[in-house]
């Protein structure tokens, strides 16, 4: 399977957003994520399957004036 | 002046210091400059992340009590503000967007023509929306008309401390606006923040000059004095000013008359 994570193609065995953001060791409580431009809450993240050319946007807040 | 507070979509601050998270050396300053300068609103901005590298997370340092003001920096047109609005709210940021478009990269000059265009669409979609921008009195009407909650106009280009370089077109939006009007970005020491309250603005928004002085703690508390000291002063009505010398001891019954 193949994503395009922040612009950049990752391959990966097909699984559910919880699952990838496991994989990648990212702590979930200062992420948000973006499914092709929708943004999916945390509590749907276990139920939301990731297909082939999915766009994923993983975002957090950072400092900023 | 215990009653002299400000109201910005239905929250009510008594303090009139807004303060950002960038730039700081550390995080663990954020809350220690948040306590010392008794600001109750802080900004905060959203970016992609490294997935290679583990890092902290802002919104741990910034206490419940203290409002988050989500920006929009990085956005260079207004679909791309109301993009990156709808994902702060959606974060759990609340309903306060400050609206950040920017298309100039050397001095970071909002746009502000894109910036009415994403008011308008934001504060129909129930957004608190504070907009950064060049001050500028007709665009300023037409943001309130559009239901912006404020308008933030820049005393000088971001990051760059030179002070009210604006001053006289914030002056207008001053007198012509009813909407709170918060200066925002080139103050860059006290003295700046207490001439702008001393004007009459409603609130500043201080960052930079903060998180880079050598103590942002100290500095923090030094700026809510300012600001305090610059508000109470626009209350109690500036006395006058005169070309030639007004005598402050009476002018009559010198001993050698």
């Amino acid at each position: 399977m193949e994503l395009i994570v922040n612009g950049v193609v990752e391959t990966g065995a097909p699984c559910t957003i919880a699952e990838w953001v496991a994989q990648k060791g990212l702590a979930p409580g200062a992420l948000v994520v973006e499914l092709n431009q929708q943004i999916i809450k945390q509590e749907q993240w276990p139920m939301v399957q990731l297909k082939e050319g999915d766009h994923l946007e993983l975002l957090s807040f950072v400092g900023g004036g | 002046m215990k009653d002299d507070t400000l109201q910005l979509g239905g929250k009510i601050l008594s303090n009139r210091l807004l303060t950002g998270t960038g730039k700081f050396a550390a995080h663990a300053q954020i809350p220690e400059m948040l306590a010392a300068s008794g600001s109750q609103m802080i900004t905060v901005a959203l970016r992609r992340i490294d997935t290679t590298t583990r890092s902290e997370n802002i919104l741990d340092f910034i206490p419940k009590k203290v409002t988050l003001l989500p920006n929009t920096s990085g956005a260079r047109s207004a679909e791309q503000a109301v993009r990156i609005a709808r994902i702060a709210r959606e974060a759990g940021c609340g309903d306060f967007i400050k609206i950040e478009v920017i298309t100039d990269m050397r001095y970071l000059m909002p746009d502000n023509w894109e910036t009415l265009k994403a008011t308008e669409i934001l504060a129909k979609e129930g957004f608190i929306v504070l907009p950064y921008v060049l001050p500028d009195l007709p665009l300023a009407k037409r943001l309130e008309n559009a239901g912006a909650a404020a308008v933030m106009p820049l005393g000088a280009p971001i990051g760059t401390n030179r002070g009210l370089e604006t001053k006289p077109l914030i002056e207008m939006l001053i007198e012509n606006c009813t909407v709170p009007i918060i200066v925002d970005a080139g103050i860059g020491r006290p003295s700046h923040a207490a001439a702008a309250m001393e004007m009459g603005a409603d609130a500043v928004l201080v960052n930079t000059a903060i998180a880079t002085a050598k103590d942002p703690v100290a500095m923090g508390r030094a700026f809510d004095l300012a600001v305090k000291a610059g508000r109470a002063a626009y209350l109690a009505e500036l006395a006058g000013e005169s070309a030639t010398a007004r005598a402050s001891s009476p002018l009559t019954g010198f001993l050698d008359e």
